[in-house]
């Protein structure tokens, strides 16, 4: 192993191989600037949702660096790039470090109680005027659990609306959804250490390589090893995932359902099933069966456009697997019948019978580093605790915790998705948003809609963020935030590793913790228990650890069994964590399923064509026993499809340097110059077929927008465009909008319509036309080379490198410790 | 024509209607994304709802009405539905629609029960199959609009 590599232009680093069943070996990875460490603060990384534990390195009060904690579950002391160098976007210039007010149409400084003073007037104003419907929040999936369940308690028993959701709702709903479908609650089934353990790996629509790089180390050090796992990747891009797979499926974008429908057709067909495991603990396998029968990989094949016989393989490769881990990711959770599509890959591990054993597991991964938190406090669309809003016993445990009564908390529907309370506040009826730690003028489809809503004379929004994101340039108060490394919380990463994240370092000027924030509005707005007391009852983050504990009690998500203290002495634990198991919990459903019983369950589900909902006399009938539900789903065409006039099938992602619209990974220098620029990928048939090449200015244009970039020629399957989402304008001269340039947000292409039983906006399912608008000058795509942007032919372009700023440090074994 | 034919006969022009009143009310809502595609989905289902029924029929040497193109019909029903029909005012469009399709597919479904018992009764398994093929997608569409009438009419009637 080499000591100190480029880590822009080696992602994963060097190898420690190791066999099934071992444990991963420890690499411990660190990038420091400067000499001398005054001290070093736990904490765990905060750009994707891998949940790396890292220290902080803090000298004279600044952070100058992190290393990865060789203790720890999760990475074993690696870091992924954005970890090793996203931190220095805490010290960009232009972080925002007072309160800004909107006067005479221009943001100007403020202090905090003017600014919060405006804040407060205005909500009691709507409240008098228009009661709590006509106020929304949109928070985020990167602030800390006790900020979540703040936000959760002020908005649900404080305002009493039901317009409470995350950004997690564009990366992580469907996740939630198809874990509700299938087991009648959230929660991940699987661990990161079923890698040790699996002989078969399947990943659908999860670049993982790019995502949760730190995990694909782990599984490279597997594929390294004796006895490697074999691959099954689905993904229309060539990604290094496919590149590693025995069988890799890259099918049409929009036929997901077709796909794995033939995969659990053929694997009735040959009788790969687990009876036993199927009659023990599930219901709805006829139906299933019956929903797959006419699903022949002939079938899909002309619907996917993959050969029949790679999708046999692909069923041999399931069907032969001892120990099967399934993941998924946003090529699924994004895509047309997203759900119905995440619930198909539950299916085929349970008809298998793979589940809640060493190798044998699925994970239906998330997008954001906090996003399970969103989720589980209750800031995601449902209530707290993953508690279902349809049962009274339920919502008569949050009001007897809150102390209030059971009609304050709104529970007469399900809490409102993001993309419903954007189009209330679009009609008029939602007067005020409050936007936490997101920033929707780059991040939701169609943005010209979106611009336009934000800018709207009848909508007041506040935005509690960094930086001036596009979103805060719009907005009518701006409430500067501290940031990781600067305040201390909690937060759970996708295999529900819990992690504790101190502050090493003092917020830029007046910048406030999102929690302080929080809690002080709710003192402003005097909020009351049915006793009189204030209805938030705690002032820091112990104090709201401990409440969210109190409420956590009793159901999957417990947390009772942690504490500060121990976060802090063994690392990251996973929930539930109770008194009876305080080492925490590695897998779920080890033993059955343990939380789809009609009166313990979060949802009793819903329609995967419709979304409507299953009613309780319904759940009840169908699934008595608390067992797993095998949901068939038909499959539908695309709601978007080629046509004349867009030839093209468009679809949108990731690079593994940036992160959602590049608010802190724009303002890193590695990662930056990583990725510099927008651009365009097509493969390289569809790019000959049209007389295209490596480097030509084009527009890509839908019915809703265009975008103009440089083409980048790689491997990617024909008939498809592919665009990466993080580009906006903070960093361009108009700042919010598209300039004299042309567009450069991939969002100003993509349609506004989401998946009706997660509510997640479908940004990989669109039909595009594509011009070029000057021929190639020499310059290629300033794409990287690394992932799945890499140019097929390797000449088109030099290959990505960080350069000395980019060397990093990676050893085997535990570096020396800390400096007093 | 026998009553059970009239059944079928119902049912035809019933589904054919229900996809015509989807399509319709997808174009007038197109703002509300998740109505939009949501009723252009299920509009497929009573399509092939009408088509099974017209193969049926045909076996029965019953003659059904040819279908005709959605759209042109569609503006003259709605036009004709809307001069008759009074509306309160005030009442959002979109809650008034969903109302109309529950409505439609309520009766579509009625006549579902009708014909599955019939086949039943008459030891008819090819009609059997037929209800039981299209009956619980008939269930479907009136389980979703009763699902958005819930979810959306909190908003709408109170806080706009």
């Amino acid at each position: 192993m080499r000591d100190r590599i480029d880590r822009i232009a080696e992602p994963w680093g060097d190898r420690t191989p190791y066999r099934p069943g071992q444990p991963w070996p420890v690499r411990r990875d660190a990038y420091l600037t400067g000499d001398g460490v005054d001290r070093w603060v736990p904490t765990a990384s905060l750009l994707h949702s891998n949940g790396d534990a890292m220290d902080v390195a803090v000298r004279d009060g600044r952070i100058v660096g992190v290393r990865g904690r060789a203790d720890d579950r999760v990475n074993r002391g690696r870091l992924g790039p954005k970890d090793l160098f996203g931190w220095q976007a805490n010290h960009a210039d232009d972080r925002l470090t007072v309160p800004l007010v909107r006067r005479n149409g221009r943001l100007e400084e403020s202090d905090w109680d003017t600014a919060m003073g405006l804040v407060v007037e205005r909500s009691r104003h709507l409240l008098d005027a228009h009661g709590p419907g006509s106020i929304g929040f949109y928070t985020s999936g990167q602030l800390f659990l006790e900020e979540y369940y703040t936000l959760a308690v002020i908005a649900r028993a404080g305002i009493g609306t039901n317009h409470l959701d995350g950004n997690t709702r564009l990366c992580t709903a469907t996740a939630a959804e198809a874990l509700k479908e299938t087991f009648g609650c959230d929660g991940q089934p699987a661990s990161y250490t079923d890698v040790d353990h699996c002989d078969t790996l399947a990943l659908y629509g999860h670049n993982m390589a790019e995502t949760q790089p730190v995990l694909w180390m782990r599984v490279l050090d597997r594929l390294a090893g004796p006895e490697p796992p074999r691959l099954l990747c689905v993904d229309p891009r060539p990604t290094p995932v496919a590149a590693r797979a025995e069988v890799h499926l890259a099918p049409r974008i929009g036929t997901n359902v077709a796909l794995l429908n033939a995969l659990l057709h053929e694997l009735v067909r040959t009788d790969r099933i687990d009876h036993a495991y199927v009659d023990a603990h599930t219901v709805g396998y006829a139906e299933l069966v019956a929903g797959v029968e006419k699903c022949t990989p002939e079938w899909a094949a002309r619907i996917c456009d993959v050969p029949a016989r790679e999708i046999r393989r692909a069923a041999e490769l399931l069907g032969d697997a001892r120990r099967l881990l399934s993941t998924v990711l946003q090529g699924v959770y994004q895509s047309h019948q997203a759900t119905a599509a995440a619930v198909q890959v539950n299916n085929i591990q349970l008809v298998r019978g793979m589940l809640g054993r060493p190798g044998c597991g699925v994970l239906q991964m998330n997008g954001q580093p906090t996003a399970e938190n969103t989720r589980e406090c209750g800031a995601d669309g449902d209530l707290p605790g993953f508690r279902n809003w349809e049962n009274a016993a339920h919502v008569a445990e949050l009001a007897k915790l809150w102390n209030v009564d059971v009609d304050r908390i709104p529970h007469h529907g399900p809490p409102t998705p993001a993309m419903q309370i954007f189009r209330y506040a679009e009609q008029g009826s939602i007067k005020m948003l409050w936007i936490s730690g997101t920033n929707p003028a780059v991040s939701l489809p169609e943005l010209a809609r979106i611009r336009e809503l934000l800018r709207a004379e009848g909508l007041f929004t506040v935005v509690q963020d960094l930086y001036p994101t596009e979103t805060a340039l719009l907005a009518d108060v701006v409430l500067p935030a501290a940031t990781w490394g600067e305040k201390t919380g909690t937060f759970t990463n996708a295999d529900r590793t819990v992690h504790l994240c101190e502050q090493a370092v003092r917020p830029p000027g007046q910048a406030r913790p999102d929690l302080d924030i929080l809690l002080d509005y709710a003192r402003r707005m005097d909020f009351r228990d049915r006793d009189g007391a204030p209805l938030i009852g705690w002032h820091d983050p112990r104090t709201a650890f401990a409440a969210w504990q109190r409420c956590s009690a009793g159901r999957p998500c417990d947390y009772t069994g942690l504490s500060y203290e121990l976060l802090r002495e063994r690392g990251g634990v996973q929930w539930p964590c109770t008194a009876e198991h305080p080492e925490g919990t590695e897998r779920l459903y080890t033993d059955g399923i343990s939380w789809a019983d009609p009166d313990t369950c979060e949802s009793y589900g819903r329609d995967l064509v419709t979304g409507a909902s299953v009613s309780e006399t319904e759940y009840r009938a169908l699934n008595p026993d608390g067992r797993a539900v095998l949901k068939a789903a038909e499959y539908l065409p695309p709601h978007e499809d080629v046509s004349d006039d867009y030839p093209l099938q468009l679809t949108t992602g990731r690079t593994l340097y940036h992160f959602h619209t590049r608010t802190k990974t724009g303002r890193t220098p590695q990662l930056d110059a990583a990725a510099p620029e927008m651009w365009v990928e097509i493969g390289a048939g569809e790019a000959h077929r049209r007389g295209l090449g490596e480097g030509d200015l084009v527009e890509v244009a839908t019915a809703r927008g265009a975008v103009r970039a440089r083409l980048r020629v790689t491997a990617l399957r024909d008939g498809l465009l592919f665009l990466p989402f993080h580009y906006g304008y903070w960093d361009t001269p108009v700042r919010t909008d598209p300039g004299a340039d042309g567009g450069r947000a991939a969002n100003e292409t993509t349609p506004t319509d989401w998946d009706p039983v997660s509510k997640q906006p479908l940004f990989k399912t669109a039909a595009a036309r594509l011009t070029r608008l000057a021929p190639a000058d020499g310059t290629p795509a300033p794409a990287p080379t690394t992932g799945a942007a890499a140019p097929a032919d390797p000449a088109a372009a030099p290959p990505t490198t960080g350069g000395p700023a980019a060397l990093a440090d990676q050893r085997p074994a535990p570096a020396p410790e800390a400096t007093p | 024509m026998n009553p059970v034919e009239a059944v079928l006969r119902t049912l035809h022009d019933g589904e054919l209607a229900l996809r015509d009143d989807l399509l319709a009310a997808a174009e007038d809502h197109r703002a509300e994304h998740e109505f939009h595609h949501v009723a252009t989905d299920t509009a497929r289902w009573s399509a092939e709802h009408a088509r099974l029924i017209a193969v049926t029929a045909a076996a029965r040497d019953l003659r059904l009405p040819a279908d005709h193109d959605p759209t042109t019909l569609t503006r003259l029903r709605r036009k004709a539905a809307a001069d008759l029909t009074p509306r309160p005012d005030g009442l959002p469009d979109l809650l008034e629609a969903l109302a109309a399709l529950h409505l439609a597919a309520s009766r579509n479904s009625l006549h579902w029960e009708m014909l599955a018992q019939a086949a039943q009764a008459g030891r008819d398994a090819e009609l059997l199959e037929l209800a039981s093929r299209c009956h619980p997608q008939t269930l479907r569409q009136m389980r979703w609009t009763n699902t958005l009438i819930k979810t959306l009419a909190p908003q709408l009637l109170t806080a706009s």
